[in-house]
């Protein structure tokens, strides 16, 4: 090996230091999400940092909250429906703008695709509150909770059309190819030969839209009509009034369903090509 | 031959096809959105919020200038300037930091083996696609002069009184660079992994030291993810609006809140849509100079 040879340079994968910034990051990254954890089992009547003892008390107190299980399942609702019209969409792109020779308009196709990612959330958020606003003064018709729909659905295309994309540029078009010298139809390839080759790169992202969707407050805060409110934005409520200790439970619940997307997607994306 | 390219149109028509819904989607529900925004942002405000359809440049010159209520007469104010400058500032010193902090975390995590690797990345995957609200709460929690750190200061009799954290500058930095580290690592790292780290022990042989290796090979074929990155975190802490809004109290504003400010109890939905509009401005500044960096970055390397 090289490094056995060279005896004079540095070891190039060793860097003093190094390892100690990357595991601050780490830290600095976890401890105050793990605390809030820690702290939704401690038996304490407040917010107070003082350690009283072991309870899962608050998790009853939240799972019997009304307001909570409503605001769940909104976000459900409206996260469902995005992933849903959002992966069917870029899926469909993904598949038009990868393999084979690019077409006249691809590389703007593209940036438009991406566009939500590069706005910030908060100009996005107001564009949507008066796009909305503009339609129902100009028609008169108020798309309520369709209003949430459709705007995530928009948001979520790029997060689900990127995984998307990448796992079908790592795919070689031999299959295809054989599958059309065999007299299939360009939709029977799709279906027979594409389609289940794609999957991980679907459900990955897919997972990343359900997500982004459920987790989004932001632009939910501002489109949201009185009534229509979603998981962060009742945790959001809740924040501005007085803080109780329930909230420790309330943000680890939303913590572990952020959790379990997060290590499906990256599962699945992560997983041997086949 | 005609028949090859007769296929090769019918094809191109194909995936045209399959692409447009996508664009049209997003077209109408997130560029023509911004399209309106502009039209707003030359309009007169009403008075219970949302526009008059009067054409007017009152929002921007409002943001430089006062009027007088009483004549008309204009005189220059740097309130709403030195909103922006601060925001600007807050933006740069978060990509910094991240940048400092995040580029040797990448470098560590890129030189080790295959498997622990992708632990690693899953580690801060997983914060990256956490929730933003929730993380940022969690920082909140902590920082509190009831918080974690402070009790813990107390009860080691470090401070006598609680050092306060929260409602500060010093806050919404911590809290933007917590909620954006991951954005510059990620990138990073994925131009680190494609690194030839051959190149970087060539170098060492031709006694370049230390520092001419990382500025002449290593940042040079990184720079793709070091742009990357460094637009990651910049856009989104430029925009912030929850952090400043939760960490900052609402005393320390950023543009961010200054806009959903206009929207809200403000009512002046013209001066909001031209605050979003110079946002935007600077938004798409800062990614005409990443795709002409990193044309430049390919074309050295």
């Amino acid at each position: 090996m090289a490094d056995v040879a060279v005896v004079r340079s540095p070891d190039i994968k060793k860097q003093s230091g190094f390892a100690f910034i990357a595991a601050s990051c780490v830290a600095v990254l976890y401890l105050p999400m793990l605390v809030v954890i820690a702290y939704s089992f401690n038996s304490a009547n407040n917010l107070a940092a003082k350690w009283h003892g072991f309870t899962t008390s608050w998790y009853n107190v939240v799972l019997a909250n009304g307001e909570f299980y409503d605001s769940a399942i909104l976000s459900v609702i409206v996260a469902v429906a995005a992933t849903l019209i959002s992966t069917v969409l870029a899926t469909a792109a993904a598949l038009g703008t990868t393999r084979g020779r690019p077409w006249r308009g691809q590389g703007s196709a593209y940036l438009t695709i991406t566009t939500p990612l590069v706005v910030p959330e908060i100009v996005t958020g107001i564009s949507l509150l008066s796009f909305f606003a503009f339609l129902s003064t100009v028609t008169g018709i108020d798309l309520g909770i369709w209003k949430l729909i459709l705007a995530h659905s928009a948001f979520c295309i790029p997060f689900a059309y990127l995984p998307i994309r990448a796992r079908l540029e790592g795919m070689d078009t031999t299959l295809d190819n054989a599958a059309a010298d065999l007299y299939a139809t360009p939709w029977k390839t799709f279906r027979y030969v594409t389609l289940p080759l794609l999957v991980p790169g679907i459900s990955s992202g897919a997972a990343l839209a359900f997500i982004v969707s459920f987790d989004d407050f932001t632009i939910t805060q501002l489109i949201a009509g009185p009534g229509e409110t979603t998981l962060p934005l009742y945790i959001w409520g809740r924040i501005r009034r007085t803080l109780t200790p329930e909230l420790n439970a309330m943000c680890t619940l939303l913590l572990l369903i952020s959790l379990a997307f997060i290590v499906l997607s990256f599962v699945l994306s992560h997983r041997r090509r086949a | 031959m005609a028949e090859i390219k007769d296929m090769q149109r019918l094809d191109d028509a194909r995936r045209r096809l399959l692409t447009l819904p996508a664009v049209l989607f997003i077209l109408a529900f997130a560029a023509l959105p911004l399209l309106v925004v502009l039209a707003y942002s030359f309009m007169k405000p009403a008075t219970y919020g949302g526009v008059e359809w009067q054409l007017s440049a009152d929002a921007y010159v409002g943001f430089l200038f006062q009027k007088d209520i009483f004549d008309d007469s204009l005189t220059f104010s740097s309130e709403y300037l030195l909103i922006f400058a601060r925001t600007f500032l807050f933006g740069i010193a978060t990509t910094v930091v991240c940048l400092l902090i995040g580029f040797p975390t990448a470098y560590y995590m890129a030189t080790r083996p295959p498997q622990t690797r992708n632990w690693w990345v899953l580690l801060i995957t997983i914060p990256f696609w956490s929730n933003l609200l929730v993380r940022t709460i969690a920082v909140m929690f902590i920082i509190r002069d009831e918080g974690l750190i402070n009790t813990v200061l107390l009860s080691l009799g470090v401070v006598d009184q609680p050092v306060t954290m929260i409602f500060t500058d010093f806050a919404i930095l911590l809290g933007l660079f917590y909620s954006f580290l991951p954005f510059m690592i990620l990138p990073v790292y994925a131009s680190l992994e494609k690194l030839d780290f051959r190149l970087v022990e060539a170098g060492y042989d031709l006694y370049a030291s230390r520092f001419q290796v990382l500025t002449r090979i290593i940042i040079p074929l990184t720079w793709p993810g070091i742009a990357t990155g460094s637009l990651l975190v910049f856009i989104p802490s430029f925009g912030a609006y929850v952090t400043p809004l939760l960490l900052g109290g609402g005393r320390h504003l950023m543009i961010g809140d200054l806009i959903a400010l206009q929207f809200g109890s403000s009512r002046n939905w013209p001066l909001g849509s031209a605050f979003s509009m110079i946002l935007m401005a600077f938004v798409m500044l800062a990614l005409f100079f990443q795709i002409r960096k990193n044309a430049g970055g390919v074309s050295h390397g």
